[in-house]
């Protein structure tokens, strides 16, 4: 691929971007692509990274509009007579000079000003129009440390319960899944086909649509405000049986017959033969099963009804109704829920492409 | 020993232990039912689990949709007959959603109507476009299909509050606006773009995983049957209509439908991001059915499992036809 254009071309930018057409110039084609592919990083990539950035700004930098980019605080000191720290302003005297002055209230149109040096000089009145705030640029981490000193030991409660539904769910998810994917795909037996299609026709019912009588097993089953009633309603997945056979019915029954001679059972050819091979197909159900149970919000909504139970997503939609405008917290909330998937992404979408790339979705 | 390793192995011995004690559990099944019957025990856990949760409650729901009163318990609900569904199709002109004595239903029924195909089309056009730009041979691939990629892992609560932040009176978008000298505008107070608004969060979230499926399909498709239509110097706009898409085609069904059954469910990112207002113009079928069912006091769940046994139908009606459509293309 890279063999040409690289040492050719004078501009090394340019050689790098057409080094893999084998031409020393883009064509059209190239162009559009780029241009679609940057257009799509802006788009996809510029919201989420306006919310964490915005999630360091302090309460009043949030409030400011037009937005600024990064964030800032007002810088503030402590003048001698007051009890709480003053905001500093560069502000055009009457006379011309400037001057750092700290304001101690703003009526209308005028503000009452001190200069902190020299707080025996007397208030100023100055015109709010010639003054101008002292910001610098500041992360406001106190967003994070008061979520986690407001909610107390609260927030690993749901860190924990967050992690344990997606955790148990998935392994419970994976294993259901594929000894069913398996039984569909290397026997042959009657009933198997009604079995198949009951499994898929799942795929057709929407979870809200059977929300209620949902509600109403689990509530029988006494797990309400148990983080059981979340994980077993969900770990029949029917896609996850759909993929998996698919896969498996790649795999050559004669590797299943040769252990069958060899006296092994059914559970062991399942268990060390078929499911190690199927490991590609194994990892895409994993990934999606795992987003599918981290962000689900509908389920638990209803079923865990405590403080004590709530998962992430809860408790950052509880957040949004409790608190009505405060948005530091709110927005420090959000980029903590969406962070471990973040990170979790970072080094999984390799298999992810390649793995649904390799199930067989044909 | 590498900490990527080191977690493998961790990994494994958590999951291998109640493989080792389930066996000699399961050698001892198979010695009792034969190998005949094996399947079966495979296949117990899932079935179990589809019909308890999936099948059961499907059942469960036609009960609730015949019967009235705001219980919970089917014991403590009285019989009514079709009485929820006269209620739900009451109209004098059935164009006229406020001459309908459930106009809500009806006017979540338009939204739908509206929202699937316009969502549907951006988001299989977009997610085509994108995957046929990141299966090329160019820079920064592996960054690019991640990007595109990323919104999938974000939750339905984070997508919408991200994007609420964005979009509300003095958020970033209006920020850009005054910066070009446009004045602000209520982006989700009005409800033309309220709608836009909600297709396009709702795509934003959602193209990546269809991108990646269908990108999935573009490399299964064979590179000799393009190396042969470079030999025949065709140009790239007629390789993709005469060779790509034709190639793609049976992929291409599979993302529709899934496309089209997830377009009609929308619900998580449009309750949070606008609660379907301004009024009810972006409300759509299942939010309805939330509102019937959970949100507004009595709760009606005959009124809610009624209308969800329609959709229901519509969705097992729509999937049915596309599978006999694709089945019927297959052998001609």
């Amino acid at each position: 691929m890279a063999d040409v254009a690289l040492s050719k071309s004078g501009s090394s930018m340019r050689g790098l971007l057409s080094a893999r057409r084998g031409r020393n110039r883009l064509d059209v084609s190239d162009w559009l692509t780029y241009g679609f592919l940057v257009l799509g990083l802006l788009i996809m990539f510029t919201p989420v990274a306006w919310v964490v950035l915005s999630s360091f700004k302090t309460q009043a930098n949030l409030q400011e509009f037009p937005p600024s980019i990064l964030p800032y605080s007002s810088e503030t000191a402590m003048v001698g007579g007051f009890d709480q720290p003053l905001p500093l302003f560069d502000v055009t005297l009457k006379d011309g000079t400037k001057a750092r002055l700290a304001q101690i209230r703003r009526v209308g149109r005028n503000a009452q000003m001190i200069d902190p040096e020299n707080p025996g000089a007397g208030r100023v009145t100055v015109a709010v129009t010639d003054a101008v705030a002292v910001r610098k640029v500041r992360l406001a981490t106190e967003n994070y440390t008061n979520l986690v000193a407001s909610s107390g030991q609260a927030m690993g409660r749901y860190v924990y319960n967050s992690l344990f539904i997606t955790t148990v769910a998935t392994i419970i998810t994976l294993v259901m899944n594929s000894m069913a994917a398996f039984a569909l795909s290397k026997y042959r037996f009657a009933g198997s086909s009604v079995a198949l299609i009951s499994i898929l026709s799942t795929l057709m019912i929407p979870a809200t649509v059977v929300l209620v009588p949902t509600y109403l097993i689990v509530a029988e089953l006494g797990l309400v405000g148990n983080l059981w009633g979340v994980i077993l309603p969900t770990v029949a997945t029917p896609t996850g049986v759909f993929l998996l056979r698919q896969y498996m019915l790649t795999i050559p029954d004669e590797l299943i017959e040769a252990a069958r001679m060899d006296h092994a059972s059914e559970w062991r050819i399942f268990w060390r033969i078929v499911l190690p091979l199927s490991s590609p197909a194994l990892a895409v159900v994993a990934i999606f099963s795992i987003l599918s149970r981290w962000n689900d919000f509908l389920l638990p909504l209803i079923v865990l009804n405590r403080r004590e139970v709530y998962t992430l997503q809860l408790a950052l939609n509880s957040f949004q109704s409790e608190f009505e405008i405060r948005y530091d917290l709110l927005l420090a909330m959000t980029t903590l829920t969406a962070l471990p998937l973040a990170c979790a992404f970072i080094f999984l979408q390799r298999y992810i492409t390649v793995g649904v790339a390799s199930t067989g979705i044909k | 020993m590498g900490i990527r390793a080191r977690l493998a192995a961790i990994a494994g011995g958590i999951i291998l232990l109640p493989a080792r004690l389930a066996e000699p559990l399961m050698a001892g099944l198979q010695k009792i039912l034969g190998i005949k019957r094996m399947p079966w025990v495979f296949l117990l856990p899932n079935l179990l689990a589809v019909m308890l949760f999936s099948l059961l409650p499907v059942a469960i729901n036609v009960f609730y949709s015949v019967t009235g009163s705001d219980r919970l318990y089917p014991s403590e609900r009285p019989f009514v007959g079709v009485v929820n569904y006269e209620t739900l199709f009451d109209c004098t002109n059935y164009l006229d959603a406020s001459t309908c004595s459930s106009d809500l239903f009806w006017r979540a029924l338009a939204n739908s109507l509206v929202f699937v195909p316009v969502q549907v089309t951006f988001m299989i056009g977009i997610a085509l476009v994108a995957a046929v730009c990141l299966n090329r041979e160019i820079r920064g691939r592996g960054f690019f299909r991640a990007i595109f990629f990323f919104p999938v892992m974000l939750s339905p609560v984070v997508v919408a509050l991200t994007w609420q932040w964005i979009l509300q009176r003095n958020g970033a978008l209006n920020g850009v606006l005054t910066w070009l000298g446009v004045s602000p505008v209520n982006w989700l107070v009005f409800p033309n773009t309220a709608f836009f608004w909600s297709v396009f969060v709702t795509v934003w979230a959602h193209m990546g995983f269809y991108t990646i499926i269908l990108l999935a399909g573009l490399q299964s498709i064979p590179r000799d049957v393009y190396e042969a239509a470079k030999m025949d110097s065709a140009t790239n706009w007629r390789v993709f209509t005469r060779i790509t898409l034709p190639l793609l085609k049976p992929v291409l069904l599979v993302v529709f439908v899934l496309c089209v059954i997830r377009s009609v469910q929308t619900f998580d990112e449009l309750y949070v991001l606008t609660g379907g207002g301004p009024g009810s113009a972006t409300m759509l079928i299942v939010q309805y059915i939330y509102e019937v069912g959970f949100a507004v006091q009595p709760r009606n769940f005959g009124l809610a499992a009624a209308a969800s046994l329609l959709l229901g139908v519509v969705l097992l009606i729509f999937t049915g036809l596309q599978l006999r459509l694709s089945r019927n293309s297959q052998n001609g």
